[in-house]
């Protein structure tokens, strides 16, 4: 085993140094690890899984089953597929695969999605045939292939085609493509994956990362050649021991002698060839044993018995029949198997040639062409022939290319034969999964007759190779077993991918931050300024509560929860959702979608509601609210937004479409401060002095610190409540102020416990989608008065109507300072009755409170709770822990007059049989809540005297001093600086990129401030989506792309009526931006959205990455709606420019999308 | 992945789309008047067939339209409903 001293693809003036082992090994440009090792006399390449057997490499490609390797971060790789570099350290495995733990992954993997007309796999004579007859046709054509190089098995092969070497061929070929603008070629890129509808993955190996592609093809031309395939005869896994072509291209394409003495072992013609190119590298040709009675001649008829091993291990001699050739190289063809693997994943069927011997493509399921050796055709002017064919196809055009000459023989069939049927435990069919004829037979000896469960129970071909060497030869050894013609035994499904690949392929750049989007709400910095600690709601980054320095989250919690309770405090509520709805029925389309009524519903008012999907169960609450006549906003709990919108759709599309109503969600357009606790009207009388006398469950236009915004009092804590709502540009001022005023922020948590203490059930929490709102006690919501609601009907079927359901319950614990974890079981005489939803600790009970679900139990009951190994007693109460009378709804007692605490426990009133603790108080949840009008008795949809007095507190407005619970002086509380974020730079918005010069921006920063004395000054500023990311846009790109946020374009969403104007994004929708003159009935949603523009010649290629639509400049030429990464965007473009109109929310995930794919 | 054939946008990649299951199953004219079992055949009982489908889907992250296709169960060929 040496090298050759010329001849071959290697460069041999450049020395390449590697370890293998550990060892110092040189190899030079052109050469595989495999190629390099077997140079460098490297013969045991490893180990077997379950024997531990030295075996050697044994092919040339991604067929290798034996060498195995882990490299740097990949835990293993097939030593035939990785091309040397300098310095490559390179471990042999024990057929399993490694992970180091200590590995560093610092390659950046990614994705790309093309699209084309022609999808060729395979460089080799039919692939490039192929991709010339399509390309030259003016086709779109992407021509894939594995290796470093085109021409496929001419790589290996001494093939003359017109009297000149075959590669001059190739060379010709790939010159010719080159040219052809529409045509890419994807070297070192493996096709793994052939799924629906032309859709095909491949992986292309870089030296910065993989790529993962998505293709997406009008015809796959599959031109992926054959395996060669061995036979099981004692000892074959012998080291030394290798498929004839691969001993073949070694020679030839790597010029390394793979052993000094040979027998050629032929099975099949390509022995003869293999044989005459090893003689010509000067390897001694020991014999040539060929089975078939037509052998040729100087051929020794027979077959190899076996081998025998030197001390080494490794293979010393041959034994033929009785006969013993010594020799260090067993070169066996067996015959061939060609590469159907993606042809099957198409589900197209195979099926057996008995003359080829071999599963060949049959029927196809898809525009799938396979050419060349992938369909048996093994000649290389016979495969470019039909290369050139299959690349016609497409177009139904004969392509009028010449067919070269070539030197070729033509060959004969193989011989029929599996191989000795000998129970030898060395005479291998798997040699990755150490499988055996024995094993085989010991399967077909238990009664098996399925290839499947063969496959299964001797774990052949379930190894990282897939079968690619030993599939047929278990189906071989079947068919002999049984009796039966390989055809009738089939082979097993082949399954994607067809090479392994790894996860941090896969993952690409779909890594830590970018994993998963985060979106974030309009005051997000000013959260993380504060140190908030997050919780995920959905994709949202929530404050899950705001500690001080050295507080705990108990003690945090605590903190934020009397806040609300005795003086005022604060809350990011911009993530409920938020759906604008209009139109002549939207109170007859909002009647059949809640269960109570909305169509009667007062303007300026607002309603809680709860909806149900068709088997009555509880899928969303929220409140909405009438803004006119014809116009309705409806709040959805923050995780249900998107489903809600769509639920609302799909009644409308599909069963209503005659109803005039229309829906544009405006969640992100609007940013939303929750102000809670009996102080909350100082705070509103300072940031909007209109909305003060704000009668509960009412709504109101105000202006918020000198920019138009909406007020509503609604609470979702049982305290004085507004939430205030300015669009999403304005929200962290209007939040900065807010807290300047003396709110202390809370978050999720402390949201949760008082809510619980109010016994308002969170959907999602308490419910689990088999839960009514008669289960919820919340009866009183559901009108009886409507002829039907969605759900409705359902709730008097048999199961929902039991009475022996799951109710929600309150739990209090019998020890006054135990704690019932959320999840725990209730049981009572060893009976399982339900489980607890929510559990907290309440301040002003100064105990844990829990509300569960549970069946069959009254108030005063006494239960086990039961969580892991604890026990804990509890006792049953209505689910109404706090002011179950709502005195504190408007304002309640201050903190100099303090409030009674909470009921005591052991006062608590029982539920009522509906679980209605009180006729006036009802749950109610998210944003959302009661009133007085909701009582059981009280006529659904009646607007009753829900007119409060306006509290006292809602007056103040002069003399409003900052609250300040925590002792904050509020005379001394200057303004958190708004980080300078100020928009200087407004453009016009309008078609074409251009940037009108720095103008004044359209919300000017505004002062407002009643003066005077400590009273801070308050500010408004106006902050866009991703203004953090203006430098580091601006720093990244280089020359080829440049990236901006284009801030403050005005936007409207029109549907129904076409306005002329903007971007059609549906059937009846349309977005127009820029400073146009907005239309009636257009809803501004120019705080939904925000544009990132890239520009220059490299967009495309970012693009690219990231979204899956077809973006070739001939056919994405306007805009469309589709992905980005993992955000929803429109795409617009111009040229080389590309506008992405990004949701808010999404602009911090985007914006570091893009930094990351343009950093790399 | 599948390319499914919006009749407003073309062709895009399944995940663009959220299922709807089996199409032409109308929402009852007057719920109140069906039998449990009547009730209950609308809201729980879908078809299943191996072979052609006609089925809904909802292209929610591209024009947020509602339409019917014909799919084949087994080999996911898709074309027009009729």
């Amino acid at each position: 085993m040496s090298r050759l001293p010329s001849g071959g693809l290697i460069d041999r003036s450049v020395t390449l140094p590697f370890r293998f082992d550990g060892r110092q090994l040189h190899g030079h440009p052109g050469d595989t690890l495999a190629s390099a090792l077997l140079a460098s006399g490297v013969r045991v390449a490893g180990h077997s899984v379950n024997l531990g057997r030295p075996r050697g490499i044994f092919t040339a490609g991604p067929e290798e089953p034996n060498a195995l390797v882990r490299v740097g971060a990949d835990p293993m790789l097939a030593a035939t597929t990785v091309e040397l570099h300098a310095g490559l350290e390179a471990w042999s495995l024990r057929g399993k695969g490694r992970l180091d733990p200590g590995a560093v992954d610092d390659r950046r993997h990614d994705k790309g999605y093309l699209h084309c007309e022609v999808l060729v796999v395979g460089g080799g004579p039919a692939g490039l045939a192929a991709a010339l007859a399509a390309g030259e046709s003016g086709l779109r054509v992407i021509l894939v292939d594995d290796q470093p190089r085109l021409g496929g098995d001419l790589l290996g092969s001494r093939v003359l085609l017109d009297g000149a070497p075959a590669l001059g061929w190739v060379a010709a070929a790939e010159s010719r493509l080159a040219a052809l603008p529409e045509v890419r070629v994807l070297t070192r890129t493996t096709a793994t994956g052939f799924y629906d509808h032309g859709y095909v993955v491949a992986v292309e190996r870089r030296p910065l990362g993989e790529r993962l592609w998505h293709f997406r093809a009008g015809r796959v031309v599959l031109a992926t050649g054959a395996h060669e395939r061995s036979l099981p005869f004692p000892g074959n896994d012998l080291p030394g021991v290798m498929l004839a072509a691969a001993a073949r291209t070694y020679a030839n394409r790597y010029g390394v002698r793979p052993g000094a003495r040979a027998v050629v072992y032929a099975c099949a013609d390509s022995g003869y060839e293999a044989a005459r190119d090893l003689a010509a590298a000067g390897v001694e040709i020991a014999a040539v044993v060929d089975p078939r009675p037509e052998g040729l001649s100087g051929a020794l008829a027979g077959r190899v018995t076996g081998t025998v091993a030197g001390d080494d291990g490794t293979l010393a001699a041959v034994l033929i029949a009785d006969r013993r050739v010594e020799a260090d190289l067993l070169a066996v063809a067996g015959g061939w198997n060609p590469a159907v693997h993606l042809f099957s994943q198409s589900q197209g069927r195979l099926w057996f040639d008995e003359t080829l011997r071999a599963f060949v493509p049959g029927e196809p399921a898809q525009a799938v062409s396979p050419a060349g050796a992938c369909r048996g055709l093994y000649g290389t002017a016979q495969a470019i022939e039909d290369g050139y064919r299959a690349g016609a196809e497409a177009h139904g055009r004969v392509a009028g290319l010449r067919v070269p000459v070539s030197d070729e023989e033509a060959l004969r069939p193989p011989a029929a034969y599996w191989g000795e049927l000998d129970p030898d435990p060395t005479a291998f069919v798997d040699l990755q999964r150490d499988v055996t004829v024995a094993d085989v037979a010991r399967a077909t000896g238990a009664g098996m007759r399925s290839v499947e469960h063969v496959k299964r129970f001797t774990t052949a071909s379930t190894g990282a190779d897939q079968g690619k060497t030993s599939g047929a030869l278990v189906v071989g050894v079947l068919s002999e077993l049984l009796g039966a013609a390989p055809g009738q035994v089939g082979v097993t499904t082949f399954r994607p991918p067809y090479t392994p690949v790894s996860f941090a392929t896969l993952a690409g750049r779909d890594r830590g931050p970018l994993s998963d989007p985060a979106r974030t709400t309009a005051m997000h910095g000013a959260h993380v300024a504060r140190g908030a600690v997050f919780e995920d709601v959905g994709q949202w980054k929530r404050p899950w509560y705001f500690p001080l320095s050295g507080e705990t989250m108990r003690e945090a919690v605590r903190r934020e929860c009397e806040a609300a309770r005795t003086a005022v405090a604060a809350m990011d509520a911009s993530t409920l959702g938020k759906i604008d709805i209009r139109g002549a029925d939207a109170g007859a389309f909002l009647d059949r979608i809640y269960t109570n009524m909305y169509s009667t519903l007062a303007i300026g008012a607002c309603r809680y509601g709860l909806m149900c999907t068709a088997d009555g169960m509880v899928f969303d609450d929220g409140t909405t609210t009438r803004l006119g006549e014809h116009h309705y906003l409806m709040t959805t709990t923050t995780g249900n937004a998107a489903a809600v919108l769509d639920w609302l759709e799909e009644w409308h599309q599909t069963e209503w479409p005659s109803l005039d109503v229309r829906f544009t969600s405006v969640t992100d357009h609007w940013a939303t401060v929750a102000v809670a606790g009996p102080l909350a009207g100082r705070v509103i009388a300072a940031v909007a002095p209109e909305a003060v006398g704000l009668a509960f469950m009412r709504y109101t236009d105000a202006t918020v610190l000198g920019v138009p915004g909406r007020v509503f009092r609604i609470s979702f804590s049982g305290e004085l409540a507004y939430e205030v709502n300015v669009p999403w540009h304005h929200g962290r001022a209007l939040w900065e102020a807010v807290l300047d005023l003396g709110a202390v922020p809370y978050g999720t948590e402390t949201m949760h416990v008082l809510r619980a203490e109010k016994g308002f059930p969170i959907v999602g929490q308490d419910t689990d989608g088999t839960v009514t709102p008669q289960d919820l006690g919340m009866s009183w919501i559901v009108s009886g008065r409507k002829p039907d609601f969605v759900g409705k009907r359902s709730h008097t079927r048999p199961d929902t109507s039991r009475t022996d359901r799951k109710r929600l319950v309150g739990l209090l614990t019998e020890d006054p300072s135990a704690f019932v974890e959320e999840g725990a079981q209730l049981v009572a005489d060893g009976v399982m009755l339900g489980h607890v939803t929510s559990s907290y600790p309440s301040v002003p009970l100064g105990r844990a409170i829990s509300l569960a679900l549970a069946r069959n139990v009254s108030p005063g009951d006494r239960l086990t709770a039961i969580s892991g190994d604890t026990t804990i007693p509890v006792r049953v109460v209505s689910p109404v822990f706090y002011d179950p009378d709502n005195h504190r709804r408007d304002g309640g007692p201050t903190p100099q007059n303090p409030p009674p605490q909470a009921i005591p426990p052991s006062e608590i009133t029982p539920a009522s049989p509906q679980g209605v603790v009180s006729s006036e108080v009802t749950p109610g949840s998210s944003g959302g809540v009661v009133s007085s009008e909701a009582t059981p008795s009280s006529p659904q949809g009646a607007v009753p005297s829900e007119v409060t007095p306006v509290s006292p507190q809602g007056r103040v407005s002069s003399e409003v001093t900052p609250v300040s619970p925590q002792g904050r002086v509020s005379s001394e509380v200057t303004p958190v600086s708004p980080q300078g974020v100020v928009s200087s730079e407004v453009t016009s918005g309008s078609p074409g990129g251009a940037v009108s010069s720095e103008v004044t921006p359209t919300r000017p920063e505004g002062t407002v401030s009643s003066g005077g004395g400590g009273f801070p000054v308050l500010r408004m500023w106006a902050e866009s989506p991703a203004a953090g990311f203006k430098e580091r846009f601006a720093a990244v790109g280089g020359g080829r792309v440049r990236v901006r946020e284009v801030p403050f374009v005005p936007m409207w969403e029109v549907r129904g009526e076409e306005p002329g104007k903007g971007m059609r994004l549906g059937p009846e929708w349309w977005l127009v931006a820029g400073e146009v003159e907005p239309g009636p009935g257009w809803v501004d949603v120019s705080g939904q959205r925000t544009v990132i523009e890239l520009t220059g010649p490299g967009a495309l290629d970012v693009l690219i990455t990231g979204c899956p639509i077809d973006l070739h400049p001939g056919v994405f030429t306007g805009h469309a709606q589709t992905v980005l990464g993992k955000a929803p965007v429109i795409l617009q473009r111009y040229g080389d420019l590309y506008r992405i109109f990004v949701r808010s929310s999404y602009a911090n995930y985007l914006g570091e999308w893009l930094i990351d794919a343009l950093e790399g | 992945m599948m390319l499914i054939d919006c009749p407003f946008c073309g062709p895009r990649d399944e995940n663009e789309f959220h299922y709807g299951g089996q199409a032409g199953i109308a929402y009852p004219e007057a719920p109140g008047e069906l039998s449990d079992a009547e009730w209950a055949e609308y809201v729980f009982m879908r078809d299943n067939p191996r072979g052609w489908f006609r089925e809904r889907w909802f292209h929610g992250l591209g024009c947020r339209t509602w339409f019917t296709v014909e799919r084949h169960t087994v080999t996911h060929e898709i074309r027009k409903a009729p």
